[in-house]
């Protein structure tokens, strides 16, 4: 009894997580112009995505900006990580905090405290703004990610390589790097993933030069139901979930043969 | 390591720089901001003032705050209520089934958010999906507006925010070791004072964790209120952004966020409080 | 370069943590090519010592000598120390030539040599077959090996290991003791071994360091540090003991006293030490120094045997004397009367081979 209304409850929420989704899914082949009437198959919607220029350059613009935020974060993240763990310095409380900090605080919180920034230092609100504001929120993501799998092994594997008679960038390159590199990756697409799906941050610091695709379809939803968005929403969830399943496959494969 | 490696000082000196431009500097600007006045084309002045601090309490704003708070507040009752029991049963389930369940969790979570609660709105709308399956089933003769309602925001902040409720928690009772359960069933307590004397106490910090996951962000995610409230159910985020993209009141919008820090202040202490209660119980050994 | 045959030397080296002080000021010698080893309880600063002259830790005072060169503020790398660490190490990425190699590549030698010298190294511990597995595919006595061929690829000075063997089960742990003798034998290169495990110490070391709570308690030879222990920390800890309580009651003449033991007056040969009469002392006695007599002998301290277990080669026993203290006596057997035993609840008395006593001023 209490096992069945454990699955039946399970999968009631499970049905609770999809069915939006599956929903918007179906309706992206919708072929009937009323967005809430089935009328038979089609791929209209995908069709018109392809004629959507400015669609299709907020696309390439979020993806250049997530790239580059993602592999910026990575590398600053990793290298604080290391630093964290492996260094004794001054005011590492303060350190510790402040990543705290900027991993619980509200994203509109940060937004504004970045704003304020850019406006008084004069810097131009566009690529270079979303790109230090992207980096500075998911920097405390990767840390962790990474710091996470620096204190899970062994330390006396790097004091082999020192002792073996490697300097310290030498060692880190030929050892800790391979060592943490599945956590760096998992850093990496994280960073990937909250950059691209960010809208509030974004919103804040974006300008008019470089319009980036969640502010795009901002802008579409706000109004009202566009079945296009149907169907950019369908090629998102395919791509995240390629993603996902491409990264799974590659640190599964790296766990098996590390060699 | 002691010794200083000139990788070790320029690591030091990058991390440290940046948290201190990007984080440490703006968040002073924010708070110092908030004590100052409006300025059409400096954005603040002097002289220094709590007016920005007395205007969140006047009605027009403390209106808005409390509703914004009062629908977090629901919104985060209603992913416990959710959460909670759906945790404590992937726990149950065999180790090697529950990566699975967790990772179907995770998921939608990599949708982007916006989409998500784009989602939501088409299954909400007059002419959509709920409103023609109610009909169909003859529950109802009209359809429901339900779209641009309170229930919309808060539905749709559930939607989006359930896994961050799930996670913290299914890590608990992933840690709650289950022969304490039954050293519990033992010793002759039922299922319900189990569950109060020993499940609830031990899984408290996963709650706190939680509803700090979700009860922030139900505060600041302006655009769905935005896309599924409109004009009358407007959230915290939703005045910041106001005050600082459209009315350029910067320090009344600093004071506005403030308030959501204090929150979260707020929240963390009884984090901390509650896994400190857990630790001086000496009840560590079943979360270690 | 070879002066007086010393290889390393600690002068009045100190570390604390965090305020705690784990080694006092600490003066050492180690000679060319002796197999020299540190042993202590966990917590006595050896652990330390070692990281230390691996340049893992920095001293905060003293100096650390090498071929009378100061190392203490050289890096790990540019130390030619090389270390056998307590977890092995090994770089999981790496197959088991990968790690032999590494420190040769982070030397930049070249391709050849490398080869060369890892293949030689892998024969030196027997591993030759195994070049290309990963070390999670290695038992835990090959990992050891692949662990001591990596170090000593390098032709260290000086090799550290750091209780290399304690993760081992005893047979293997015996046979590794073995080897390790051996490859010292045949690379000639200086060993210093930290263990807890005295038996280990002493059957594989030409000199023990005996230590206890952050300072050297002792040093010798491993006879020396068995049979003329200089505390009684030292007689506690290496080997089992019977410590009696003494008194010296008479002083006969410089070579002759007699002390107050256990209610009775027994004579002593002291060679030349000088007593004072009432003098309180340890009179140490080592189980195999002790006999066990049928209660009718004329000598020997009347107890009761409560405990009797034959270990093959020995019968051990303990014994409890009429004062109420317990001893314990371990016999060889008696090849001529192998049925003689002593029963449990036998009353016996206890004697022991004259001159094998060996006398501690007391500690309190």
């Amino acid at each position: 009894m209490w096992r069945w209304l454990r699955h039946a409850y399970l999968w009631l929420v499970y049905f609770l997580l999809y069915a939006p989704i599956v929903v918007l899914i179906v309706y992206s082949f919708n072929a009937s112009k009323n967005p809430y009437r089935w009328g038979g198959f089609s791929l209209d919607w995908y069709a018109r995505l392809l004629d959507n220029d400015l669609l299709l350059r907020a696309a390439g613009n979020s993806l250049l900006l997530a790239v580059c935020a993602a592999t910026l974060t990575t590398l600053i993240g990793t290298l604080t990580a290391i630093a964290l763990q492996r260094y004794r310095f001054r005011g590492k409380a303060l350190f510790n905090g402040m990543l705290f900090v900027v991993m619980m605080s509200p994203d509109i919180v940060l937004a504004i405290s970045l704003l304020t920034l850019f406006i008084l230092a004069g810097v131009q609100l566009g690529f270079i703004s979303l790109l230090l504001a992207h980096i500075t929120f998911c920097l405390p993501f990767v840390v962790v990610t990474v710091y996470s799998r620096l204190v899970g092994f062994n330390p006396q594997i790097l004091e082999a390589a020192r002792d073996l008679g490697a300097g310290e960038f030498h060692m880190v390159r030929t050892v800790l790097l391979p060592i943490i590199f599945p956590a760096v990756l998992a850093g990496w697409l994280l960073g990937f993933t909250l950059s691209i799906d960010d809208v509030v941050v974004s919103t804040f610091v974006t300008g008019p030069t470089f319009e980036i695709l969640p502010l795009r379809i901002y802008s579409m939803v706000r109004l009202g139901i566009r079945p296009e968005v149907n169907a950019l929403a369908t090629v998102l969830l395919a791509l995240s979930l390629i993603a996902l399943a491409l990264s799974h496959f590659l640190l599964a494969k790296r766990e098996g043969n590390p060699a | 390591m002691k010794t200083r490696t000139p990788f070790k000082t320029a690591v030091l000196t990058v991390t440290w720089g940046w948290m201190i431009i990007f984080v440490l500097l703006p968040n002073l600007l924010v708070f110092s901001s908030s004590f100052l006045q409006r300025d059409e084309l400096e954005f603040v002045r002097l002289p220094v003032t709590l007016e920005n601090y007395t205007r969140l309490l006047d009605p027009l704003y403390g209106g808005v705050m409390l509703h914004s708070l009062w629908m977090a507040a629901v919104t985060t009752v209603v992913c416990l209520l959710l959460g909670y029991p759906f945790a404590f049963a992937v726990s149950r389930f065999p180790a090697r089934l529950k990566p699975l369940l967790i990772f179907l969790v995770i998921v939608p979570f990599w949708t982007n958010s916006l989409v998500r609660t784009y989602a939501m709105k088409l299954l909400l709308s007059t002419n959509g999906i709920v409103n023609d399956l109610l009909i169909t089933i003859g529950l109802i003769d009209e359809p429901l507006r339900m779209l641009y309602t309170e229930g919309a925001v808060i539905a749709g902040l559930v939607y989006i925010l359930l896994p961050f409720m799930i996670l913290p928690l299914y890590a608990v009772f992933e840690q709650l070791r289950r022969d304490l359960l039954e050293a519990s069933y033992d010793l002759g307590a039922g299922r319900w004072e189990t569950f109060v004397r020993v499940v609830l106490p031990l899984t408290l910090p996963g709650v706190i964790a939680g509803c700090l996951l979700v009860m922030l962000p139900a505060m600041g995610m302006f655009f769905t209120a935005d896309v599924l409230g409109g004009a009358k159910n407007l959230l915290v985020g939703n005045i910041i952004k106001n005050q600082f993209l459209d009315a350029r009141d910067w320090p009344f919008g600093a004071a506005a966020s403030l308030m959501l820090t204090i929150v979260m202040a707020l929240l963390l202490l009884a984090y901390y409080r509650s896994v400190k209660l857990i630790r001086r119980r000496g009840n560590d050994v079943a979360l270690a | 370069m070879e002066n007086n045959n010393k290889l390393l030397q600690l002068r009045g080296v100190s570390k604390s943590f965090g305020g705690k002080q784990v080694l006092a000021p600490t003066d050492l010698e180690i000679r060319h090519g002796e197999f020299i080893t540190l042993l202590g309880p966990s917590g006595c600063g050896k652990t330390t010592l070692l990281r230390l002259i691996g340049g893992f830790e920095q001293p905060d005072s003293g100096s650390i000598l090498l071929d009378g060169i100061d190392i203490a503020g050289l890096p790990p790398n540019e130390r030619p120390v090389n270390t056998v660490f307590q977890s092995y190490a090994l770089v999981p990425h790496m197959n088991v030539f990968d790690n032999v190699a590494y420190g040769l590549r982070a030397e930049r030698r070249p391709r050849e040599e490398i080869a060369a010298r890892v293949r030689e190294a892998l024969a030196v511990v027997q591993l030759q077959e195994l070049a290309a597995r990963r070390p999670d595919q290695l038992s835990g006595g090959q990992q050891q090996r692949v662990a001591i061929a990596r170090a000593v690829v390098k032709r260290p000075r000086l090799l550290l290991l750091d209780e290399p063997l304690s993760a081992l089960d005893y047979k293997l742990r015996k046979q590794m003791q073995y080897e390790l003798k051996r490859i010292q034998r045949e690379l000639g290169i200086t060993f210093l071994f930290v263990t807890h495990d005295q038996e280990e110490a002493l059957s594989m070391s030409d000199r023990v360091v005996v230590m206890r709570e952050g300072s050297i308690e002792q040093t010798g030879t491993p006879r020396d540090v068995y049979e003329n222990p200089r505390s009684l920390f030292v007689a506690r800890f290496v080997g089992e003991i019977n410590v009696f309580d003494v008194e010296v009651a008479e002083v006969r003449d410089s070579d002759h006293i007699s002390v107050r033991m256990a209610g009775r007056v027994v004579g002593l040969q002291v060679r030349g030490r000088r007593y004072d009469r009432g003098t309180r002392l340890h009179m140490l006695l080592r189980p195999e120094d002790l006999r066990l007599l049928p209660p009718d002998a004329d000598r020997g301290i009347p107890g009761q045997v409560i405990e009797r277990n034959y270990k093959g080669m020995t019968l051990d026993s303990v014994v409890r004397l009429d004062t109420g203290q317990e001893v314990r006596a371990s016999e060889f057997f008696d090849e001529d009367d192998p049925d003689f035993d002593y029963r449990r609840g036998e009353p016996v008395r206890v004697s022991w081979v004259p001159g094998w006593e060996k006398l501690l001023p007391h500690e309190d």
